[in-house]
């Protein structure tokens, strides 16, 4: 017999009518399981069925080493999370987040409803955008000096020395231009945070990424928003938007058992 | 872990979106495992360990960058 547990992907504000599991359309979630909600205490969750043989703690370790299984697992979740919140105000559950059973997430969703509740009147009728700025290092070349008094040896080490300053001035100009980009879309949205920069390598960009944000954004400045972010684009550096997206960024840990992680690791 | 042919800058300056098989896994990742909420007790497992992903993606980045076909070719149609 296999164990199983319930993998919760996102908890919705009830609405007048409780969704039908017909309205889910046949859903599938993380390990091809049907989406089934739970309605309780003017609270929505979504959630499915998974092998703890699969879900289990030492399964989940070797499993994460995997990109193919982290690709389908996140894409699947990101699949059940966007068709509910294209119907309400809803937040997000952190990848993987798996409950013993039902009773254990109507538990939840009664003792922490208040902060459920919250959360989703943060999130109402706004959405997440993600904008990311790179520079891109060939924007500033350094200046040529004349070198024919030097021996070849010097002429190097000086040019060498010249190019690392301006790297690193290139660097800085970039962190400082990232904070006035940063402020500046954090004044038309209610709400902001920094992602971590992205690896060059994951995200596939030339340059330093310099900002990796996320903003939460009235629907109705939208149209401001993205006219903002246009107007940014320019000489020595590339700006990314993204979304938009569910509010991931922005339901706020519900209970935090943990430090921010992400300012901790290497 | 990029978008194949160019798709990035199909990404809308405003507007639609983007269906969930075509968004970057990166951008993704940054959000499903620094975001959303987190709730503790009566939990089987959640990723209190984003330390333990973050290396593994560390060590995946090579194979990623070979293989080059994760992200946007992956459909679950």
């Amino acid at each position: 017999m296999v164990d199983v547990g319930t993998y919760l992907y996102a908890v919705a504000l009830g609405q007048d009518s409780p969704p039908s599991e017909g309205a889910l359309g046949g859903l599938t979630g993380v390990a091809g399981g049907p989406v089934r909600v739970i309605s309780h205490a003017g609270l929505v969750a979504y959630v499915s069925a998974v092998p703890l043989t699969e879900f289990g703690e030492e399964p989940l370790r070797r499993s994460l080493e995997d990109i193919d299984w982290l690709g389908e697992t996140a894409r699947a979740h990101h699949r059940v999370v966007e068709a509910v919140a294209a119907e309400a105000p809803t937040a997000p559950a952190r990848l993987v987040t798996v409950y013993r059973g039902e009773t254990q997430i109507r538990n939840l969703m009664e003792q922490r409803r208040d902060d459920f509740l919250e959360a989703l009147s943060r999130i109402a009728g706004r959405q997440e955008w993600g904008v990311k700025v790179s520079a891109t290092p060939s924007a500033a070349p350094p200046a040529e000096e004349p070198a024919s008094q030097r021996s070849p040896g010097t002429a190097y080490l000086k040019k060498r020395q010249a190019g690392l300053r301006t790297r690193e001035e290139a660097w800085r100009q970039a962190v400082v231009r990232a904070e006035r980009i940063h402020d500046l879309l954090s004044s038309v949205a209610v709400a902001s945070r920094r992602h971590r920069a992205q690896d060059p390598q994951l995200s596939g960009r030339e340059g330093w990424m310099v900002l990796n944000g996320a903003y939460l954004v009235d629907e109705g400045r939208t149209e401001e928003f993205g006219q903002v972010v246009e107007e940014l684009r320019g000489e020595g550096i590339d700006v990314e938007l993204t979304g938009p997206w569910a509010p991931y960024s922005f339901t706020a840990p519900v209970e935090t058992g943990e430090a921010e992680v992400r300012d901790d690791a290497p | 872990m990029t978008l194949p042919d160019g798709s990035r800058d199909a990404v809308p300056a405003r507007g639609g979106r983007l269906p969930p098989e075509r968004v970057a896994l990166v951008d993704l990742l940054d959000r499903l495992l620094a975001g959303g909420v987190v709730v503790s007790g009566d939990l089987v497992l959640s990723i209190a360990d984003i330390d333990l992903v973050r290396i593994s993606l560390r060590a995946l980045i090579t194979s990623v960058r070979e293989s080059d076909t994760i992200a946007g070719a992956r459909r679950h149609e």
